[in-house]
């Protein structure tokens, strides 16, 4: 079904290359890792404007909120897992609570990090994330989305959150795409049941929803990479017009983008709806792959998920 | 003109020693009554290293520091951290003192709807950075201090923080950073008054030795009395001298300096004083 398979964290370092040309007001941050979250191409440009803060995650968020009281737009970036988990406490004082003009965006996000194990693999960064007032949370579901949605947060004044995986991921979109902070891209529409996804389970959305055709059930694919701001109008209306919703996310689905979705829906809409994620464990090592089929993370499991929904339709 | 004003500003206390001395010594008795009225009103908050912290706030905001009251944001001023959070009322009076607001306000200290928060908050004109959650001030004055390179700017950044602090991580990945980056233009303050929440310093978790810890980590350390002006004034006086550098004044102070019930007591690091010590409090500090 897709051809083209690019790193979206690639995206990410080359954008940023390329709006550090336009803007000198871009300061990059990376904790020892700028060739795997790709920040390394903003910093081969731009040596001074790139600061290496070496294994000191905390100390990287301070730094940056300091940057962004300078009138600096900062970048900061690592693995999701010691961006996030370690530096909690400082992205929420120093960054979200004064509101300053930060960028934390990660990659290795979620199990595809494969053989490194639990300790590398965060699937509860977009729940913290996300319920800290200030924050905003996106997640690009491929190489073109990337680039788009990074040009979008390095115009939009304020804290956000980024995360990305480590793996390829088939590109979705064409160059005609545009992002919108707080606006849900629909990729296919339907009637009968709506997808709503993030990240790598995007392409598994549009294949779980090819599937269905062949079953006779017309479903909407929905994009919902902006977590935070959540597109509720989207969600609300994808719930009167098709009546079930399935979420499916790289995350725990305790707290993630499933559990915003449902937190929508029960206030104000409720419709029968399940979430595909990763349930309430640590991951492990292995192979990504096999491990997005061990934890529910494919068509399948979305296919299956969506007649669960559709048995409990009204 | 602005920067003349501050000139002038100097100028006028440095007449003599004695009478410079003389005018930061009265304020620092000011902002002392500020403290103790403040909390005694919240009913709440920190007197002990507010009251330890003072005579380093007072030097730097009414000699120190290029900084001008009527325009917060001014580009070019120098910038203060208040790592020790919760030694805001201290902070608070000298930004009113300063006439960032209106003295009168200081009296909402942490009561509801109030801009003056138990800890700094972005709210207040004056104030670069929320603080409270202890070990991050270094952290953003690192940062500060690399968009004044980038600008080309030549303001400079203190940092005050407490002793307790120093067991945080983060402050000593920051001391790296700082050195690493030669960050001259950064001094960071320590009141080291010797007490934390659950006693001394050296039984809870001991920091010292302390100057050996920051010179090992490529910083230029002094000591001395943090509540003698002249002695403060002049260690950072001379460290302008020293380039490509961060600066540690390390300032022996005493935990609740001016109140004698207060002075050397752990009991007084967080809790108000009630109306009969207050009413003591406030006749020592020379107020009614």
């Amino acid at each position: 079904m897709f051809k083209d398979y690019k790193y979206p964290r690639e995206a990410y370092g080359k954008t940023l290359r390329e709006i550090g040309r336009e803007r000198k007001d871009i300061v990059v941050l990376d904790a020892d890792l700028s060739s795997s979250t790709k920040t390394k191409f903003f910093a081969d440009e731009f040596p001074d404007r790139f600061f290496n803060l070496g294994v000191a995650e905390q100390n990287m968020i301070g730094v940056a909120a300091g940057l962004a009281t300078t009138g600096k737009t900062v970048f900061a970036s690592s693995f999701a897992m010691f961006v996030v988990g370690r530096g909690y406490d400082q992205i929420r004082q120093s960054i979200a609570y004064p509101k300053l003009n930060v960028k934390i965006v990660t990659t290795h996000a979620g199990i595809t990090v494969g053989g490194d194990g639990a300790s590398h693999q965060i699937i509860e960064d977009i729940a913290l994330m996300r319920v800290l007032p200030n924050m905003n949370v996106f997640v690009p579901a491929d190489y073109v989305e990337t680039e788009k949605m990074i040009r979008a947060i390095a115009d939009h004044k304020g804290p956000v959150y980024a995360r990305m995986g480590r793996s390829k991921v088939p590109t979705i979109y064409d160059d005609s795409f545009e992002f919108h902070l707080g606006r849900a891209s629909i990729l296919r529409e339907g009637n009968d049941i709506s997808i709503i996804a993030i990240g790598i389970m995007v392409s598994k959305a549009l294949e779980a929803a090819e599937e269905l055709k062949k079953k006779g059930i017309s479903a909407r694919v929905i994009n919902m990479s902006t977590v935070k701001p959540l597109d509720e109008e989207t969600i609300i209306k994808a719930a009167r017009e098709t009546g079930g919703i399935v979420t499916a996310e790289e995350h725990n689905i305790t707290m993630g983008m499933g559990s915003a979705v449902a937190s929508v829906l029960s206030e104000k809409y409720p419709v029968s709806m399940f979430r595909c994620g990763i349930p309430d464990v640590f991951g492990e090592s292995g192979d990504y792959k096999e491990l997005m089929e061990k934890y529910g993370l494919t068509a399948d499991n979305i296919v299956k998920t969506s007649f669960n929904v559709l048995k409990r339709k009204r | 003109m602005i920067l003349k004003q501050m000139i002038t500003m100097k100028e006028n206390f440095v007449k003599s020693r004695e009478e410079r001395t003389k005018k930061l010594e009265e304020m620092a008795l000011k902002i002392r009554r500020h403290i103790i009225r403040d909390i005694y009103e919240a009913g709440s908050g920190h007197p002990g290293g507010s009251l330890s912290a003072t005579d380093i706030i007072t030097a730097l905001y009414f000699y120190i520091m290029k900084h001008d009251p009527k325009n917060p944001k001014w580009k070019n001023r120098d910038r203060f951290v208040l790592s020790k959070g919760h030694s805001c009322p201290a902070l608070y009076a000298a930004l009113a003192e300063s006439g960032y607001f209106d003295v009168k306000e200081l009296l909402t200290l942490r009561k509801l709807g109030s801009r003056l928060q138990g800890h700094p908050s972005m709210k207040i004109p004056g104030i670069d950075i929320c603080t409270g959650s202890l070990g991050q001030g270094l952290s953003v004055a690192v940062g500060m201090a690399l968009g004044a390179r980038l600008d080309r700017k030549l303001y400079r950044i203190f940092v005050l923080l407490g002793d307790g602090e120093l067991q945080c991580g983060e402050v000593w990945e920051a001391a790296m950073a700082a050195a690493h980056y030669k960050l001259g233009r950064i001094t960071a303050i320590i009141d080291r008054n010797r007490l934390q929440i659950d006693g001394n310093t050296e039984k809870v978790m001991s920091i010292e030795p302390l100057s050996f810890k920051f010179k090992a980590f490529g910083w230029h350390v002094t000591e001395v009395n943090g509540h003698n002006f002249n002695e403060i004034i002049g260690a950072i006086e001379k460290g302008v001298k020293i380039k490509g550098k961060p600066k540690v004044i390390i300032a022996h102070t005493t935990k609740g300096k001016g109140v004698s019930f207060m002075e050397g007591s752990v009991a007084f690091h967080g809790k108000p004083p009630n109306d009969e010590q207050f009413k003591i409090a406030m006749k020592e500090l020379g107020g009614d």
